[in-house]
């Protein structure tokens, strides 16, 4: 039934010819997993691994004003980014509800692009469209979906550099949340240095022709370092173990970026924005409730989405409610995110989560869950 | 195609019984275990516990998701296979030997009817 309308990327046949799993999500019909969840995630830890992440949406905006647009929209501050520059923003609505979170990039002196979750494109497209027509008519830029016509890729890893050096040599040369517009034969391909699972890596976006090209290319130089393709089975866990947020589990319409732990992605010295007001009351006078990160601390089945939260201080109260959870294959243990009472968000508090009518010993820890030795 | 031995009997919901007398072995099936990903966590039934036909008996769970496991048929548990508890990832690797779940002393021999034939089962995940 949903199966029919769901869209494939330009990767699509190249996942069937691996025999990936493929499952629908955001409207896409992705691979869930290739040889499994688990060796996927490991390689990602240890070697690498290329996921296609075609499905995420590319929003480009040019002219004289994009900035003083793009800054009245966005929580982080883009005037902070030189050019070459990516930053961890989010667009929220009048109220300070996450309406999504995503990446933005400075391309060039009057240039920006952004990167949006592949469920929100459109929400976020028409959104970003009704503000210019309202209250931002004034503003001289042009805004551009080129989500069509773009396919993109992550490599992530230790061994991600070594293996995107053959490919692109100066993409080696990014730092941290740089971008690059680097040749990729005679079409021109983004490179930065992101990612989602905790690990070293690159994002590369490139049209939709030259996808299966560049995916060939780095498979076949990785081979032998240990890169695996790796699904989004494998995502979900990685990022889990780093403690980022996906949106509609940590981030929805219904939290803010204060609660959700993010506020360090909001720029409150910026004059005005979206959401402004909300949030900076919040920053000033707290917030009830704050997005945690947890381990399991005994023998337990692992934590799901939407499983209670209690005390374990002795009134076994319900103090809030799992948004991701999983067990984690680098630790060997449950672990997850959640909405807590402010009063228990700090690290080192013991908490208890209910899985099946049973409770079981948690403890909230810091961001990432799992961080490799060294 | 996954792998139905033709010496077992089996449920809709995709479990296997290996029956000997008035007791049968119960696991999952190779398709069970491919659809479900590798398994991290395994809840097996309490010894002694009465079972009915079709009552949530296991609880297995892959890094995605958890998932109910259904006794296919009535009796007492007599024995689990505890060390999935250790090592789930068994199920995935020999779902019809060391990968079983528990033995029940059946209530009711009658039930033995009502499971699909190999054949069946083959025919269902088609």
């Amino acid at each position: 039934m949903e199966e029919k309308s769901l869209k494939r990327t330009a990767l699509f046949e190249t996942h069937t010819a691996l025999g990936a799993r493929m499952v629908g999500f955001g409207g896409w019909e992705m691979p869930v997993l290739y040889s499994g969840i688990l060796q996927e995630h490991h390689a990602v830890r240890q070697a690498a691994g290329l996921f296609d992440i075609s499905h995420m949406g590319e929003f480009q905006f040019d002219g004289p004003d994009a900035i003083e647009f793009l800054n009245q929209l966005l929580t982080n501050d883009l005037a902070k980014l030189s050019t070459g520059q990516g930053q961890y923003t989010l667009l929220c609505q009048d109220d300070g509800g996450v309406i999504d979170d995503l990446y933005a990039y400075r391309l060039g002196d009057t240039r920006y692009l952004l990167i949006v979750n592949a469920s929100r494109l459109e929400v976020d497209w028409m959104w970003i469209k009704a503000q210019h027509n309202s209250r931002h008519k004034s503003l001289q830029l042009e805004m551009t979906d080129l989500s069509g016509d773009l396919a993109a890729m992550a490599l992530q890893g230790p061994k991600a550099a070594e293996i995107i050096a053959d490919v692109f040599p100066a993409a080696v040369e990014l730092l941290k949340n740089q971008i690059a517009e680097l040749d990729f034969g005679r079409a021109t391909a983004w490179v930065s240095r992101t990612g989602y699972t905790g690990e070293d890596g690159f994002e590369l976006v490139v049209p939709n022709n030259q996808a299966a090209a560049l995916w060939a290319q780095l498979t076949s130089l990785g081979q032998a370092l240990g890169l695996v393709p790796a699904g989004l089975g494998a995502r979900d866990t990685l990022r889990t173990e780093a403690g980022y947020s996906l949106y509609g589990h940590e981030l929805t319409a219904a939290t803010t970026p204060i609660e959700a732990a993010l506020g360090w992605a909001v720029a409150l010295d910026k004059p005005s924005f979206t959401g402004r007001e909300t949030l900076a009351a919040q920053k000033q006078d707290g917030v009830s409730r704050r997005c945690v990160a947890f381990k399991m601390t005994g023998k337990s089945a692992p934590p799901r989405a939407q499983y209670k939260i209690f005390s374990a201080d002795g009134t076994d109260r319900e103090i809030g409610e799992v948004t991701s959870g999983t067990q984690s294959p680098s630790l060997g243990c449950g672990i997850g995110l959640g909405y807590v009472e402010t009063a228990h968000a700090k690290s080192g508090t013991n908490i208890e989560i209910e899985i099946r009518n049973r409770c079981f010993p948690a403890q909230i820890v810091r961001r990432p869950i799992f961080k490799k030795p060294g | 195609m996954s792998d139905i031995p033709i010496n077992l009997k089996y449920a809709n919901s995709h479990e296997w019984v290996r029956v000997g007398g008035d007791e049968a072995i119960i696991g999952i099936s190779d398709h069970a275990q491919e659809e479900l990903t590798e398994l991290v966590f395994i809840e097996l039934p309490e010894v002694g516990s009465e079972l009915a036909m079709g009552d949530p008996c296991a609880v297995v769970e892959s890094v995605k998701t958890a998932s109910d496991i259904y006794s296919p048929l009535s009796g007492e548990v007599i024995e689990t296979n505890d060390a999935l508890e250790t090592e789930p990832g068994t199920v995935n690797e020999d779902p019809y030997g060391d990968g079983w779940f528990f033995k029940i002393r059946l209530s009711n021999l009658d039930e033995l009817d009502a499971l699909l034939s190999p054949d069946d089962y083959a025919e269902q995940l088609n």
